[in-house]
């Protein structure tokens, strides 16, 4: 008899799932229900009182505020993505642009957010080049604002879209666009109905890689961002190890993976419904075949 | 460029004669290609009438996907033009050219049904909806699809496929169809079948097609006229008949079809057509067909396809002059239904010869010839060619 080994090769991640992700979540969800001790900590007595505290303008316009970031910057990286994975795709030289978007992992996250400091910083690289030139008279603040954070994340983050987007255009078959520009199709036109439709995929890969982490950004808006550019993630550090009010950290913290949860099934369900309304025919006919 | 061997004026098999007037003259002249130090394409100049079924036949790399290309539009040539008609296109892009192509790989648009791939031409130059319905399923029907217009590509079978991708190049009306080895990716029995469709199609639409293919039996079958390319030069331009009969250089003979090859030395002038060549290979001397006005002394090559040769285990009667016989053993033999290929060991030196029997008749009406049985082979003197001269 055939041996059902599928229990055992699931074991390790089921394991290090429930660990690390189902526990963790399910004692956060538990805590956004107590009362908050006095000097921080949790009081295990139910209370709602987490929830009330966040119809608060302050967090509601936080939670804008993170999605206008987070946002902003996906659409921003994505659509610098999609050109520069085709030339990197099409390239001779593929594999040194490939290396070329995986060298900046080679250095402490931490480490490249302060270089961005010193490039921008009052006394940053770019100011100094600004007033030695002499195109400039006074610094110019460039730090610490929503735009400051913005164009960190979407350093830190584009990799994360090239490197989906350039795995699905590189499996795209180039020959299609030659057929299109045969029947009559400019070359712009050949892209946007004929690439785009077929690299879909890895668009959606590159959206949610992106959105994700940039929507529970902490160390951008912290170190990058001034007091009017913080983001959810920096009101949860704060009431955990500032205000220590734990409940209300993890209340936020719910609203944060509702949200990205409430976001990725959004964009996926609108996504599916597109690929369906072009596809829809061939569910049809298979149902049709079926019958039949 | 090359006159028609003399021997060819007795057929007309090679021309199929059909009326033909649509679609484009193109005129290929002096177009030229190099990729760096590479000439892909050295001097190429054709001309293709109006209505043709014209092939470009080649080993693989021989420049004539290059050429195809140019013509598409996709690559511009280093120098030379492309007229369709009177009109140089070398300047117009790919998606204005009156001229479309059949992709080796189909290129069917994979997230497109297939009624949206064949309209999508149509689509571009914003067609209204009625208009597009009825010219999509007239040209379905054309190809024989007429119910599969709303399943994707991935649903259809190869030669399915293949039929789109006729259907979507055809349905802009083109002057000129390019074809690019569009049969490569089928099977041998549904690559017959789609040969002879796509003659049909030939003939209903009428316009000039190019075909590109390395497959000397397709291009024989269809073609109006074939051009034998190697190594980015037209070799010969012909009538199937004539690239098969006559062929202009030892190259073209041995890629189209199989053939045996003997060098010989011209020993006499017997007339016009006719000259005594030693074979020392074989040992012995035989009166060879020439159309080449040898003189003695040349060196010849001699070309003999190994179906039009004879073979038995008895030596043939009352031949007259004008038939080549000669003495060997059996050196291998295959046997494959249709006929049984015979490798002939011929003369001192051991010349492999190849004859190809067919079994027209039943077996048991003549003796079998078997292995290392001593055989006769002969063949008219008219269907050996001579492929090539050397002057002394």
């Amino acid at each position: 008899m055939k041996k059902n080994y599928g229990p055992f090769y699931v074991a390790p991640v089921t394991v290090w799932l429930a660990c690390f992700f189902v526990i963790p979540i399910s004692i956060i969800v538990y805590y956004s229900f107590l009362t908050k001790g006095i000097n921080g900590g949790v009081i295990h007595k139910l209370s709602l009182d987490a929830f009330r505290a966040l119809y608060n303008p302050t967090i509601f316009q936080i939670t804008i505020n993170t999605f206008q970031v987070a946002i902003l910057a996906t659409v921003i990286m994505v659509s610098f993505a999609i050109p520069a994975s085709y030339f990197m795709a099409r390239s001779r030289f593929k594999n040194f642009f490939l290396l070329l978007v995986i060298i900046p992992f080679w250095t402490n996250f931490l480490i490249r957010i302060y270089a961005w400091m010193a490039i921008l910083g009052n006394n940053g690289i770019f100011n100094n080049i600004l007033l030695s030139t002499g195109i400039i008279n006074n610094h110019i603040q460039f730090l610490y604002n929503t735009n400051a954070v913005i164009l960190v994340t979407i350093y830190t983050y584009l990799p994360f879209a090239i490197l989906p987007l350039y795995s699905t255009i590189e499996k795209f078959d180039f020959s299609l666009l030659e057929a299109a520009r045969d029947l009559g199709a400019t070359k712009w036109k050949a892209m946007a109905s004929i690439l785009l439709p077929n690299i879909r995929g890895g668009i959606t890969t590159a959206v949610l890689f992106t959105f994700i982490p940039a929507f529970g950004s902490y160390a951008i808006p912290q170190i990058i961002g001034g007091t009017n550019s913080y983001m959810l993630g920096n009101v949860i550090a704060r009431e955990l190890t500032v205000t220590r009010n734990w409940p209300l950290a993890s209340s936020i913290s719910m609203v944060l993976t509702v949200f990205t949860t409430l976001g990725v099934l959004l964009f996926m369900r609108f996504n599916r419904s597109a690929t369906e309304s072009a596809r829809g025919q061939k569910q049809k006919t298979v149902a049709a075949g079926a019958k039949a | 460029m090359w006159t028609l061997a003399p021997k060819c004026l007795r057929f007309t098999a090679g021309m199929r004669g059909k009326k033909r007037v649509k679609g484009s003259l193109v005129t290929v002249k002096n177009v030229e290609k190099n990729f760096g130090d590479f000439h892909v394409l050295k001097n190429i100049s054709l001309e293709i009438k109006k209505g043709e079924f014209f092939s470009l036949l080649g080993p693989s790399g021989c420049g004539k996907t290059t050429l195809l290309r140019i013509i598409a539009g996709f690559e511009d040539p280093t120098s030379g033009a492309v007229f369709l008609d009177d009109r140089n296109v070398i300047p117009i892009p790919a998606n204005k050219r009156p001229v479309n192509t059949v992709f080796q790989t189909y290129a069917l648009f994979p997230h497109l049904t297939i009624f949206e791939n064949v309209a999508f031409p149509l689509r571009l130059r914003k067609v209204t909806n009625n208009i597009v319905k009825d010219k999509v399923q007239e040209f379905l029907e054309l190809v024989k699809l007429p119910k599969e217009g709303k399943k994707l590509p991935s649903q259809l079978s190869g030669g399915q496929k293949q039929r789109v991708a006729i259907a979507r190049a055809l349905i802009n009306e083109p002057s000129v169809l390019l074809l690019d080895e569009p049969l490569s990716a089928l099977d041998a029995k549904l690559r017959q079948h789609m040969l002879i469709e796509l003659d049909a199609i030939h003939d209903k639409i009428g316009i000039t097609f190019i075909y590109v293919t390395h497959d000397q039996q397709e291009a024989l079958s269809v073609s109006d006229r074939v051009a034998v390319m190697n190594e980015g030069e037209v070799v010969q331009i012909g009538t199937p008949f004539e690239i098969y009969e006559s062929p202009q250089t030892p190259f073209i003979a041995h890629f189209i079809g199989e053939t045996n090859f003997i060098k010989g030395k011209v020993t006499e002038i017997l007339n016009e057509k006719r000259a005594m060549v030693e074979f020392p290979d074989l040992g012995s001397s035989l009166t060879v067909y020439q159309d080449k006005s040898l003189i003695k002394g040349d060196n010849v090559k001699l070309t003999i396809r190994p179906e039009k040769i004879r073979i038995s285990t008895e030596k043939p009667e009352g031949l007259d002059e004008k038939w080549n016989v000669l003495q060997g053993k059996v050196d291998e033999l295959i046997y494959s239904g249709f006929q049984t290929k015979f490798f002939i060991e011929i003369g001192p030196k051991r010349t492999m010869f190849r004859v190809f029997k067919q079994h027209v008749k039943f077996f048991t009406d003549e003796k079998a010839i078997n292995w290392k049985d001593n055989v006769y082979i002969w063949w008219h003197n008219n269907d050996g060619y001579i492929v090539e001269v050397e002057a002394l």
